[in-house]
């Protein structure tokens, strides 16, 4: 779809915070892996996106992250199109956007501390700025007492808690997870949404890629299921239950 | 027990791994590298110290050859010469030299001859000119026939032209030889800073979806192999000087030869080796990191 039908399409609400408008994408000259793919996400919002592997869950987090273009339709974030966005612009845009990798992506050679403290750094703070704040998150996702220890030494959940953690230390606008409950148990995973909920109190956007239908269930939240590469909402799919509430 | 971690003492580590930066071969490889260029600087200001030190001497000298006329005998008409050379402004001294000296210079070519008087040997003439304003060929010619002498002027210049290309071609030589040193230093730091870029991909892949510009992920590279090369240029650097050294005192003043006199201050030479060799490595680290980087 073309600029001009997006500009057409209108309502771009103060409150939306990402806009797909007719978005497909390819690897190299590969099948479509998204297909006319349309949503708008307010601001503040709290979505899973669910379907099938090969379903094109990943390479929607990766249109949202940016570390993918569309090759076709438009994607506008923070209302902004990102195709007209300048490149030097590009890093800025990210720094806004907390991201939870799938293979979590964790720099084995930094502490916990390092890694946590990674896109603080990136972004231009001082040390002295943020240290007592990083030590409050890691204590906060249960990991007090592994400041020092390298990623390789944490148990799956700790390194799951550690990625959540280096996402959202930069107070990002959006929050994105590719599967952030697919290493752990049942109980780490209701604790790790319970974070996620909290983020999402304080004003973040978050989006959750999984294939964890119960977790789905039990959080009664808006649901954006994939299959084949095109998009099809479905309702939430139950009430929330209490130990996922939080 | 180990201590608790205080956030208070924590100090940024570095973004890439330290032990990245002690790859021996890219250290050994950097280090020659400085190595040979120290010493072809030393060689090319030893090289320019001697030619100078020849021409200089070459241009403070003349030669003259007389020839006797007529009933005169040698000596008398070197003596005459000598006297109408040293009435030349720009000229110090003009002394014939004695006969036995004459005899002595043809001697490698005649042989013992029993009675070199019979020969028509011409006499020679030493002159030494002003250094800062020496008398030309020309004037000593014009001085000489002037007085009615059959005489041939030989102020060196061919010799000091011979030096002094010779001392260019040198220089040039040298010149090209550190331009290939600095490439090849370059394109080795080129070729490891893709190595590293290759080996750390983790690295850099998540700076960059964290939101870090092209240029910080470069100036990782560009600090680490600037810093590689730093210290590899100061091994190069020493090593080239303590071999400087060793040739100046095995030669002493003159160095190991006459034709490449080491001073002391030489030496100094070697100093500029690490600053420069880091700001080729940094250069080469930012232009190929960045090149990669924009096409990740």
């Amino acid at each position: 779809m073309s600029r001009n039908a997006i500009d057409a399409a209108g309502d771009h609400s103060a409150d939306e915070i990402l806009r797909f408008t007719g978005v497909s994408m390819r690897y190299g000259r590969g099948p479509e892996v998204l297909s006319d793919v349309s949503l708008s996400l307010p601001r503040g919002s709290f979505h899973f996106v669910t379907g099938p592997s090969g379903a094109g869950k990943s390479s929607l987090l990766k249109l949202i992250y940016l570390a993918a273009r569309p090759s076709g339709g438009s994607v506008r974030l923070f209302g902004e199109d990102v195709a007209a966005m300048p490149a030097h612009e590009l890093p800025r845009t990210r720094r806004r956007i907390g991201v939870v990798f799938q293979d979590l992506l964790l720099l084995d050679h930094l502490s916990a501390f390092d890694n946590t403290a990674l896109p603080l750094r990136i972004a231009g703070h001082k040390p002295s700025e943020y240290r007592n704040d990083v030590a409050e998150l890691l204590t906060w996702v249960g990991l007090g007492a592994r400041m020092e220890a390298l990623p390789p030494t944490l148990a799956g959940g700790e390194k799951q808690r550690l990625a959540i953690a280096r996402a959202v230390v930069n107070r990002p606008e959006i929050l994105l997870a590719d599967e952030p409950t697919g290493n752990v148990d049942h109980e780490m995973a209701l604790r790790i949404y319970r974070l996620f909920v909290e983020l999402n109190r304080l004003g973040t956007t978050i989006i959750i890629a999984t294939h964890d239908q119960d977790l789905v269930a039990r959080s009664a939240r808006p649901v954006l299921h994939l299959d084949k590469g095109r998009l099809r909402p479905l309702p939430p799919q139950g009430p929330m239950a209490p130990e996922a509430a939080g | 027990m180990s201590e608790p971690f205080d956030p208070a003492r924590w100090r940024p580590a570095s973004f890439l791994p330290e032990e990245d930066a002690r790859d021996p071969a890219l250290l050994f490889v950097v280090a020659v590298l400085c190595f040979l260029a120290c010493l072809t600087a030393l060689g090319v200001i030893a090289g320019n110290r001697a030619a100078q030190d020849w021409a200089s001497q070459l241009t403070g000298e003349a030669t003259v050859i007389v020839r006797a006329r007529g009933g005169e005998t040698p000596d008398a008409a070197a003596a005459r010469a000598a006297e109408a050379l040293a009435g030349v402004p720009g000229v110090t001294e003009a002394r014939a030299l004695e006969k036995e000296k004459a005899y002595a210079l043809i001697k490698p070519w005649l042989g013992d001859v029993a009675d070199l008087d019979d020969l028509p040997v011409p006499r020679l003439v030493a002159v030494g000119l002003d250094r800062k304003a020496p008398a030309t060929a020309a004037a000593l010619d014009k001085a000489l026939k002037g007085h009615g002498l059959d005489a041939v002027v030989d102020d060196h210049s061919v010799w000091i032209k011979d030096i002094r290309k010779a001392a260019g071609v040198v220089r040039w030589t040298a010149a090209t030889l550190l331009l290939l040193i600095a490439g090849a230093a370059a394109a080795v730091i080129a070729f490891a800073t893709r190595a590293g870029l290759a080996a750390r991909r983790d690295v850099v892949e998540v700076l960059h979806l964290t939101g870090a510009e092209d240029a910080q992920i470069a100036s990782l590279f560009e600090l680490r192999f600037a810093r590689v090369a730093a210290i590899s240029g100061a091994a190069g650097a020493a090593a080239a000087a303590a071999l400087g050294a060793i040739l100046r005192l095995m030669g002493g003043g003159q160095g190991i030869t006459p034709a490449l006199p080491i001073a002391w201050i030489d030496l100094l030479a070697v100093l500029p080796c690490p600053v420069l060799a880091a700001l080729v490595a940094a250069v080469a680290a930012r232009v190929t990191a960045r090149r990669l980087i924009k096409a990740l």
